[in-house]
């Protein structure tokens, strides 16, 4: 079976779906997620969604279960990159991902990332 | 029913042409108003003219029952056109209805002098039906008109507003209904993806009433803009729509201020910027020229953090 790459940058995770999700691919997805967080270490998350054409109710809740599963093991989770109509779409479903932070790319994804791993360091220096 | 013999009716109305169409004529001009720009008297008589020899043409083989058949097809064209121009010209739907009615009783009055009997019933129902599909043709004139207007509506009250780089606003005016909403998200979220934008303000100054069911359309947005990575903020909600909201219950759970500058002065402090106030010796030698461009955060008035 197809499996999503996750790829680690630092203490970040970044994992780009160039593919379509089917659920079965989201359910191992979040699996694989939660593993690699707790071998890694990772802070942050970003999950890049940009070539998702089609996202339907189940692929938005898993969105929200990964970031929720992030959470609670100390890893921030943005999602960047949805398309205009998939947002709209999301929204008619009545998911607004309120447990999800986004930005509209990449470049800014990540620059919420290294906000937050900045921050920890200094946490973790004092 | 009329078929059977050979009609009397084409006969009727070749033979006594000139009357019918004087009396037609007057009666039309009693009821409906001529001049104002919108119908001469010149052409009314065009009008009557053609439509009695049009009509004259379509009932010579007999038929009477059925209007849709093919011997009125260029009697229905120019009905058509005639009750579809009538609408444009701004008529009320009796002086349109009017003008194919008054034709009974000029026809109706040749009849008994002609002794034409049960046809009399036949031609009645006959006018109706050209009454009846001159008023569609005029309803469907004015539906046409309302529907091209809406479209324009919909487009024109929909603007999506740069105010400085990465910050948009979106002014609404008019009530916020579900098709109005998916147009106002669709051009919002095109311009975020095209901007690159970090906030919009979204300002409803302009929004007459905010009941539950508009909050649900301004909530819509707001979360399909965040889903998009951009913030809102909520600006112009006028003292008594504020009191509605919160007697209805209805909360809206995003930044909001009470206008369009103080909503701008957030967004473009949550961008790590400030405006400050230059001293009058910059502002006369730097004033015009340099402007405030967007993004030129060393220019007029803007301080980058």
């Amino acid at each position: 079976m197809d499996r999503i790459p996750i790829l680690q940058m630092g203490r970040a995770l970044l994992i780009t779906i160039q593919v379509d999700m089917h659920d079965q691919l989201a359910l191992a997805l979040e699996e694989d997620l939660a593993a690699k967080i707790a071998s890694s270490g990772a802070r942050g998350v970003l999950i890049d969604i940009s070539s998702l054409e089609i996202i339907d109710s189940f692929i938005g809740r898993m969105l929200d279960n990964i970031a929720g599963v992030s959470r609670l093991m100390d890893a921030e989770t943005v999602v960047v990159g949805m398309r205009p109509a998939v947002a709209i779409t999301l929204v008619e479903l009545g998911l607004s991902l309120s447990g999800v932070r986004t930005a509209l790319n990449v470049d800014r994804g990540m620059a919420i990332i290294q906000q937050r791993l900045h921050d920890y360091e200094i946490a973790d220096g004092d | 029913m009329a078929k059977a013999p050979m009609s009397d009716l084409p006969k009727i109305l070749r033979e006594h042409e000139s009357q019918i169409l004087d009396q037609w004529l007057r009666l039309l001009t009693q009821n409906v108003r001529t001049g104002r720009g919108r119908i001469t008297e010149r052409e009314l008589q065009d009008q009557c003219r053609d439509f009695l020899a049009e009509l004259r043409d379509a009932i010579e083989g007999g038929n009477l029952d059925d209007i849709r058949t093919g011997s009125f097809d260029r009697l229905r064209d120019m009905l058509g056109h005639i009750s579809r121009s009538r609408a444009a010209q701004g008529f009320t739907p009796s002086e349109t209805a009017i003008f194919v009615f008054s034709l009974k009783q000029p026809v109706f009055e040749m009849m008994k002098s002609e002794t034409a009997s049960a046809e009399s019933w036949a031609f009645g129902m006959l006018l109706d039906q050209l009454g009846l599909y001159s008023m569609e043709e005029f309803l469907k004139r004015r539906e046409e008109v309302i529907l091209r207007q809406q479209q324009e509506i919909a487009e024109l009250s929909t603007p999506v507003v740069k105010l400085w780089n990465g910050i948009l606003a979106l002014p609404l005016i008019g009530t916020l209904d579900s098709s109005r909403t998916q147009v106002v998200m669709e051009n919002l979220l095109q311009s975020i993806v095209q901007e690159g934008a970090e906030i919009a303000i979204i300002d409803i100054t302009g929004v007459p009433t905010v009941d539950t069911l508009v909050a649900q359309h301004l909530l819509k947005t707001v979360a399909a803009a965040r889903l998009m990575g951009a913030d809102c903020i909520i600006s112009g909600i006028r003292p008594q729509i504020a009191q509605t909201m919160v007697h209805l219950g209805v909360e809206l759970n995003v930044a909001s201020k009470a206008s369009l500058a103080d909503a701008f002065a957030l967004a473009l402090h949550q961008t790590g910027r400030r405006v400050t106030r230059i001293s009058s010796n910059d502002a006369k030698t730097s004033g015009i020229s340099r402007g405030s461009a967007p993004g030129g955060l060393t220019g007029q008035a803007n301080i980058g953090s």
